[in-house]
């Protein structure tokens, strides 16, 4: 084999490794999807969606407890969480730059990569040692922390989207600083981070490990804030690991429900982010 | 000389930024980002705090110890480190070259109208939750993995690291769904530092007549610190990864070669056992561990973005293509 034929060989070859990885890698994306629908969809029944569990060993039941507890979670992180995520990342984006603002984005992206479970001992450590009872506060904490830095960095990111001349127009109107931030820069990136939060809500919805310890789920129907409170993902774990038939049944559909969510708010997150690109970029 | 850096700073800092209400909304949204900082203080200073007992009593043997059994008070965690690691590394040697690939595909192979739904579809596997990698591990790769136990020859599973019985749940497990969740993440981030990578590169390499593969070569070697920092991104992830693996690990306190052989991880344990944590000691050993994971994991992200960065500030050094003025002036010439 001559020497230019053994180098196009090799080249042909690597191009076909190199699709054959995004095929490999988009198998277990099939496969998971498959018996997500296969297995979900028909357990999610009216029942799985409004009522409450039965008692352990009977079959029926829902998860009617942990839909709303996962609603009262999530409302509670993004109540201080995302004021502290979009003015943090405002800050940054406004002053990008000064060492300060890069030292907060480097925080950022740390809490960003903290392990999940470490978020969970944190929140026990803060909000249920000092009472000693796990509760939904707690809950709602430890997820809090995990969205602010999320939120933190796609507001900056978005933030960056808009054009520079936005902002010199409106100072050079007169506006002060401040001014044309919040008039000018942070309404034409409001889509973007509207749907950034989206982005941060659909993270959080799916996290497990930090609420073992802080919210602790719940078998019983409760929106009570300073008691345990039921979370989907914790009981499609609860569920997963029992030795319940019916009850991996129901952790499936819990599961279908929990993707379904989460897909649809990264399609309308990523629709929206793409939107925003083509009028800015 | 108008344009600049330098010109940009002037604007910025007007003197108004020092007083009236500018500074006052310098002031609010900075003590606003400044909680940022302190969480992640907070979160060091309380895993401290509530490991000190631990720390004084064990010292450094509580990391070579070898057998844990909180009835009898013995706090030896390196079965979870070595579990932690072993996993890990299993899970960066499986997902590394496959997230590479995809890299590659995505950033220079893949025609122009496959791209946007292709790295869509490999988000969509970043944003599946770990609970339900987990759930899909314990009732569809575990069994599979057992057939495949139970399915090898016996000369092969003579070897130390094919020994023990064949449960499914074990390292294999473990490792096998750590590569699957590590391998979205990891290939988007390479996808943006190959990006990232002058055109120039590209164009001076297919100019001295190299083929696809050498251009490409050429590519990832000018983004190679970009690229290893994708993929000790993608490594920091499995280090704390904790529900799919606790799922499907086998949950033993046991280090070994084994990939069959059920082991335990750093996160597993603390989501195994944290409630049950009775004692102060007990519960003080595994906030230790958190602590070491906070910090390995630290390292490893603050490490992987360096590199990153590194990268991204040396290319914006290069000019993108040759002067425009130059090559018109050859022309005229």
């Amino acid at each position: 084999m001559s020497r230019s034929t053994r180098r196009r060989a090799v080249s042909a070859l690597f191009s076909a490794a190199c699709a054959a990885s995004v095929i490999f890698a988009l198998v277990p994306l099939a496969l998971i999807l498959f018996y997500l629908l296969q297995k979900g969809i028909g357990a999610l029944e009216w029942g799985f969606l409004f009522h409450n569990p039965k008692p352990v060993g009977e079959t029926g039941g829902g998860f009617a407890n942990a839909i709303v507890g996962t609603l009262v979670l999530i409302g509670l992180a993004s109540l201080f969480a995302v004021p502290i995520g979009v003015i943090a990342g405002l800050y940054v984006a406004e002053y990008r730059g000064s060492r300060f603002a890069t030292l907060v984005r480097f925080a950022a992206d740390a809490l960003n990569g903290v392990p999940s479970i470490v978020v969970g001992i944190f929140a026990y450590s803060v909000a249920v040692m000092p009472v000693r009872r796990f509760s939904a506060i707690a809950g709602g904490f430890a997820l809090g922390v995990m969205m602010i830095p999320i939120i933190a960095r796609t507001t900056e990111e978005l933030l960056r989207l808009v054009p520079e001349s936005l902002r010199d127009g409106a100072l050079a109107l007169g506006a002060t600083r401040s001014r044309a931030a919040w008039s000018v820069v942070l309404p034409a990136a409001l889509p973007g981070i509207l749907t950034g939060i989206l982005v941060a809500v659909a993270r959080i919805a799916g996290e497990t490990a930090p609420l073992l310890f802080t919210a602790f789920g719940n078998r019983f129907f409760s929106t009570r804030l300073d008691q345990p409170i039921a979370a989907l993902t914790v009981q499609i774990y609860t569920y997963a690991v029992s030795p319940y038939e019916d009850w991996h049944r129901q952790a499936w559909a819990g599961a279908f429900l929990l993707v379904v969510v989460v897909f649809v708010l990264s399609v309308a997150a990523r629709l929206a982010t793409r939107r925003l690109e083509r009028m800015h970029g | 000389m108008i344009q600049g850096p330098g010109f940009k700073n002037s604007v910025r800092r007007s003197r108004s930024d020092r007083r009236g209400p500018d500074a006052l909304f310098r002031r609010a949204t900075g003590a606003v980002a400044t909680l940022v900082i302190l969480l992640a203080a907070a979160i060091a200073f309380e895993l401290l705090r509530l490991s000190r007992l631990s720390i004084e009593k064990f010292g450094l043997k509580f990391w070579t110890g070898k057998i844990w059994d909180p009835v009898s008070g013995e706090f030896g965690a390196s079965p979870f480190l070595w579990g932690t690691l072993y996993s890990s590394i299993l899970a960066l040697l499986v997902a590394g070259p496959i997230a590479i690939g995809i890299a590659v595909f995505l950033s220079e192979l893949a025609p122009g109208g496959w791209r946007r739904p292709l790295s869509f579809l490999t988000e969509l596997l970043a944003a599946i939750p770990s609970i339900v990698y987990g759930l899909w591990g314990v009732f569809v790769l575990v069994p599979l993995i057992r057939k495949l136990e139970t399915g090898m020859p016996e000369s092969l599973r003579k070897l130390p690291i094919f020994s023990g019985p064949p449960v499914g749940v074990g390292m294999l497990a473990a490792a096998a769904i750590l590569a699957i969740m590590v391998i979205p993440f990891s290939s988007a981030v390479a996808r943006e530092v190959l990006r990232a990578v002058p055109a120039s590169q590209r164009e001076a390499a297919y100019a001295l007549g190299a083929t696809r593969f050498e251009a490409i070569r050429a590519v990832l070697f000018h983004g190679r610190t970009g690229v290893i920092g994708a993929l000790l991104l993608g490594f920091g992830r499995a280090l704390g990864e904790t529900m799919a693996v606790t799922m499907v690990i086998g949950n033993n306190p046991k280090a070994s070669l084994s990939l069959f052989a059920p082991q335990h991880t750093m996160a597993a344990v603390l989501a195994n056992e944290f409630t049950e944590a009775a004692d102060d000691l007990y519960l003080a050993a595994l906030v230790e561990i958190g602590l070491v994971l906070f910090v390995v994991t630290l390292v490893v992200n603050a490490l992987s973005r360096l590199l990153i960065w590194s990268l991204e500030r040396g290319s914006r050094r290069i000019p993108p293509v040759a002067a425009p003025e130059a090559v018109s002036g050859a022309e005229a010439a």
